[in-house]
């Protein structure tokens, strides 16, 4: 990523000029502004910044973002964004997918980036619904619910998108949600931060079609009871004024502990390099246990555009007439006549 | 004119009669496993070393390897080699070598009467005979009179051979193929010095097999040069009539792969091909991917759209976005080039036809994609199509596809095929400096900037990649306004936005060459062709010519736009013929097009049109009109 001198921007040199679209309450609207507001402070240069999109109400998004931007076509923004960051690795670019056009058309996509682990920050606002085709279950939404589609109530199960980028390798998992303003910008820092793919799912709320799927999450009521917020280093501690903790149990499973001051050792310490603490995390089952929100899994390993360029620029190699001359002739040749 | 040869090694003091030929077919058949690529290969690299004129046909199964000594297992590959000029692997082969039953009984028929068969006897079991479908031995039934056998213990004659280096019988049967390689390189005096070489380097890693193929060819060249067997052989002079210059052997998709290489390189961009392995397409990821060294990128996607889709990506980016495959990874493509006519990106597609639809004839040619290429896709959706006409052409067409996605901001499809694709030529040997210039450059403009602007010249749109400060935009599947570039839902916006991708594409005749006529100039018959089947209809008018019919050649390279003069030109013949490998597609564009009554002649067999397949048709067309 490149680190441009370009500061001093603020929000408002992100914001496009485009009339944004979206449903009035959409959860978008303040994903939106959470990214404008964080742009600046990563220090990327608008022109040197891209926001790749497929297709659905989240999609959109690059049309609001006044950077380069790719509206594509249904799941293939993942692809598009990997063939423009092997070819500029220089760029940051940002994927803005949904819970459809991520996990279901272009799910296959999406594993191949994540395990490839490319350096693109992938968003992907799952509000566990069809917004823009106006109601059909995604491969998100909960068993039972009943659309327009499913009107005697969802009969596939649900997968787990954060479980699903951990089991594709994805070197950066995190999840928060669209209305905690003060989380959400700091996923989406950490997010561009690291090197490799960043995963990140941002619960939304479809006032529409799906309207307080996420509530018991978000509510200010019980906001402290189904949310466990995740820092590095920090045992696992939630609920009013932080008096319970999650720890393993003889079986190795987990269960809720109310503290009392003496066994807080046992609770689990969160570690962002975990991998089975991470997938842990995100197979604790809502709503006996709360919902993890931060950074999952957090490891550097290698990019795939730094392995192609590496390759590439080991051979030292020029494009240039005199290569070319060479390897038309790197067969046996022959002369008819006379000799050009 | 004349070739000079650098390594003929022909032996002087052969007391055998040397007979002059001036054209020889060879077919080379097996089992996919016997090696009858690779031994009809590097006879048709001596061939061309030799100074002949060739063209082939490699014909294999798409099992990798199907069950041994099976009709379904065999794989063959024919040369034609000529002191003149050869524009097609020839109809039926003179010779033809069959490394078991199997391979006889597949290809026997199409032998010459008086044509040589070479065998081998060892692999004529009961077991093989009768895997074969064969009641008796062949070998032994009285049609094969019509033909000179010459049965050989090949088997028997390779492990003699090898006999002092102790290797398992596993390792010996499989050197076979050399053994027959080299009686054929001393039944045609071809030279046999690269060959060696050749073996020397192929082997290297195994310095063993170096030694053994080694001693096996040699076997193979002195069987016929010392025993009883053979009483003549024969020669095949270099080929006249040939452009002078330095030529090399060279087959389809190799060519491509260059072409595309140096396309991009002259218009000083990064080629990066995003692809998914299909047959018979591979082989342009296998060469790319080989030259890290060009600064190529080559991405072997998680699918066939991924591939498409990270070329446009790359292109959005300032690169050559490139994706190869055959037609059902077009297929699958397809949603992803009409987003590339919608963004307007430079975007080539490579499509190396198979028989079809579905999975088809995986490893047989045909044309039958043309359609799909024009209109195989949702909307008005035009794109550019060009299609070569011979193995070499390949080159050209790869990078003139290159030219024409750049300078007119568009996806362009190259529609080769299985036959191109693998098929070999001499090919003359261009110079980089000598190639037409491309101009790529990026909008840079500081004044009236937006990203659907258009050219007054070609339409095209600029292309501004990211990391240019003071021009980000968006672009995107959804219609866009033709004055600001925004997104446009607007009824009258849309039209006039659809008819000028559609002009934009029709601007592209500009830069290619107006329809010219080979053969005959007017007269009885136009032949109007596309792609490969350039070869068999040119040696067809010649012969029709030579009859005393008047008949015209018309060859489409490029289908979308047609070129200019096409319509003056049908005025000038009673007939008009379309010979495709399909049930008739470009058939249908010219009677639309141009209102005129051709008929087509169609095959569909997954294999070329022979030359008498058009002769005799077009004979008799006119013969029934007189």
């Amino acid at each position: 990523m490149t680190t441009a001198e370009s500061p001093k921007l603020t929000r408002k040199e992100f914001v496009s000029d485009q009339d944004v679209r979206w449903c009035p309450g959409c959860g978008d609207y303040a994903i939106l502004a959470q990214v404008q507001k964080v742009m600046p402070e990563i220090g990327v240069a608008r022109e040197n910044t891209v926001f790749v999109s497929g297709i659905g109400c989240s999609s959109r998004f690059p049309y609001y973002m006044n950077t380069y931007g790719f509206h594509s076509i249904h799941g293939r923004a993942t692809a598009i964004a990997t063939g423009l960051k092997i070819a500029r690795p220089e760029l940051s670019v940002w994927v803005v997918t949904g819970d459809g056009d991520g996990l279901s058309i272009g799910g296959n996509h999406l594993i191949h980036i994540l395990r490839r682990n490319l350096n693109v920050n992938i968003l992907l606002f799952n509000n566990q619904i069809y917004g823009l085709t106006k109601g059909q279950f995604s491969p998100t939404s909960r068993l039972g619910l009943v659309t327009k589609s499913s009107p005697k109530g969802v009969i596939d199960n649900p997968f787990d998108a954060a479980s699903l980028a951990l089991g594709a390798e994805a070197t950066f998992v995190a999840r928060t949600v669209d209305v905690q303003a003060a989380h959400l910008q700091s996923v989406l820092r950490r997010a561009a931060e690291h090197r490799g793919t960043s995963f990140v799912e941002i619960l939304q709320n479809c006032p529409v079609f799906n309207d307080g799927a996420f509530d018991d999450v978000t509510d200010r009521a019980t906001i402290d009871e189904h949310q466990l917020l995740l820092e590095h280093g920090k045992p696992l501690i939630f609920g009013p004024g932080g008096d319970r903790g999650i720890r393993l149990d003889k079986n190795m499973e987990p269960e809720v502990v109310a503290l009392n001051g003496a066994n807080s050792e046992q609770l689990l310490v969160h570690d962002e390099t975990n991998d089975a603490l991470a997938y842990f995390l995100t197979r604790l089952e809502r709503p006996r246990f709360p919902v993890p929100l931060g950074v999952l899994r957090a490891v550097q390993h290698p990019t795939y555009e730094d392995r192609v360029h590496e390759q590439i620029d080991a051979l030292h190699g020029a494009a240039d007439e005199k290569a070319f001359d060479a390897l038309f002739a790197s067969g046996d040749t022959w002369q008819v006549g006379q000799a050009k | 004119m004349v070739a000079t040869i650098g390594a003929a090694t022909t032996s002087a003091a052969s007391a055998k009669r040397v007979e002059e030929r001036s054209t020889v077919v060879i077919r080379f058949a097996g089992d996919s496993g016997d090696g009858m690529q690779l031994t009809g290969t590097q006879f048709t690299n001596e061939s061309a070393l030799a100074g002949n004129d060739i063209a082939t046909l490699p014909d294999f199964p798409a099992e990798i390897r199907a069950p041994i000594g099976t009709l379904a297992g065999v794989s063959g590959y024919q040369l034609n080699f000529s002191s003149g000029r050869v524009f097609t692997p020839g109809d039926d082969p003179d010779v033809l070598v069959a490394m078991n039953p199997a391979a006889l009984r597949v290809n026997l028929a199409d032998l010459v009467d008086n044509g040589i068969l070479i065998v081998d006897t060892d692999a004529f079991t009961k077991a093989n005979v009768r895997k074969a479908g064969y009641d008796s031995d062949p070998l032994e039934d009285p049609s094969l009179e019509r033909v000179s056998v010459f049965k050989i213990a090949l088997t028997k004659l390779t492990s003699q051979a090898l006999k002092e280096l102790g290797l398992p019988n596993k390792t010996v049967v499989r050197c076979r193929n050399f053994f027959a390689l080299g009686l054929c390189s001393w039944l045609f005096t071809r030279p046999t010095e690269e060959t060696l070489n050749w073996i020397a380097e192929k082997f290297k890693k195994a310095p063993q097999l170096v030694e053994a193929n080694t001693l096996v060819f040699k076997a193979g060249w002195n069987y016929g040069e010392t025993t009883e067997a053979f009483h003549s052989s024969y020669t095949v002079a270099p080929a006249t009539g040939i452009e002078p210059g330095t030529y090399t052997n060279m087959i389809g998709n190799k060519a491509l792969a260059y072409g595309l290489m140096a396309g991009a390189a002259k218009a000083d961009k990064r080629l990066f091909l995003g692809t998914y392995p299909i047959t018979p397409a591979t082989d342009i990821l296998h060469e790319l991917a080989s030259h890290k060294e060009l600064g190529v990128i080559t991405f072997q996607a998680e699918d066939e759209i991924a591939g498409v889709c990270s070329a446009l990506g790359a292109s959005f980016g300032g690169a050559i976005g490139v994706t190869t495959s055959s037609g059902p990874g077009i297929a699958l493509k397809s949603e992803a080039i009409g987003l590339g006519v919608m963004v307007e990106l430079p975007l080539v597609v490579v499509n190396v036809q198979r028989g079809g639809p579905s999975t088809g004839l995986p490893t047989k040619t045909e044309q039958a994609d043309l359609l799909q290429a024009l209109f195989g896709r949702n909307g008005e959706s035009p794109v550019a199509v060009v299609a070569p006409c011979t193995p070499t052409d390949c080159f050209m067409a790869g990078y003139e596809a290159v030219a024409t996605a750049i300078r007119y901001m568009t996806p362009v499809i190259v529609l080769s095929d299985g036959y191109l694709a693998n098929g070999a030529e001499p090919w003359s040997i261009p110079k980089f400096a000598e190639l037409p210039s491309i101009e790529a450059k990026f909008w840079t403009q500081s004044q009236g900037f937006h990203p659907y602007l258009r050219n007054e010249d070609t339409l095209a749109r600029p292309w501004v990649v990211p990391g240019t400060p003071g021009f980000e935009h968006r672009i995107g599947g959804i219609e866009k306004d033709y004055a600001s570039g925004n997104i446009s839902y607007d009824a009258d916006n849309h039209e006039r936005m659809s008819r000028v991708r559609a002009s934009k594409i029709e601007r592209i005749a500009e830069d290619i060459p107006p329809a010219r006529v080979e053969g005959s100039d007017t007269g009885e018959v136009l032949v109007i062709g596309w792609g490969s089947t350039y070869g068999a209809i040119t040696e067809a008018v010649a012969q029709l010519n030579a009859e005393g019919i008047a008949t015209g050649h018309l060859h489409f390279r490029w289908l979308n736009p047609f070129p200019r003069g096409v319509g003056s030109i049908l005025k000038r013949f009673k007939h008009v013929v379309v010979p495709e490998m399909n049930l008739g597609q470009l058939i249908r564009l010219i009677r639309d097009r141009f209102l005129v009554d051709a008929r087509p002649i169609t095959k569909i067999q997954g294999q070329p049109f022979k030359v008498r397949e058009l002769v005799e048709p077009i004979r008799a067309l006119v013969e029934a009109s007189k």
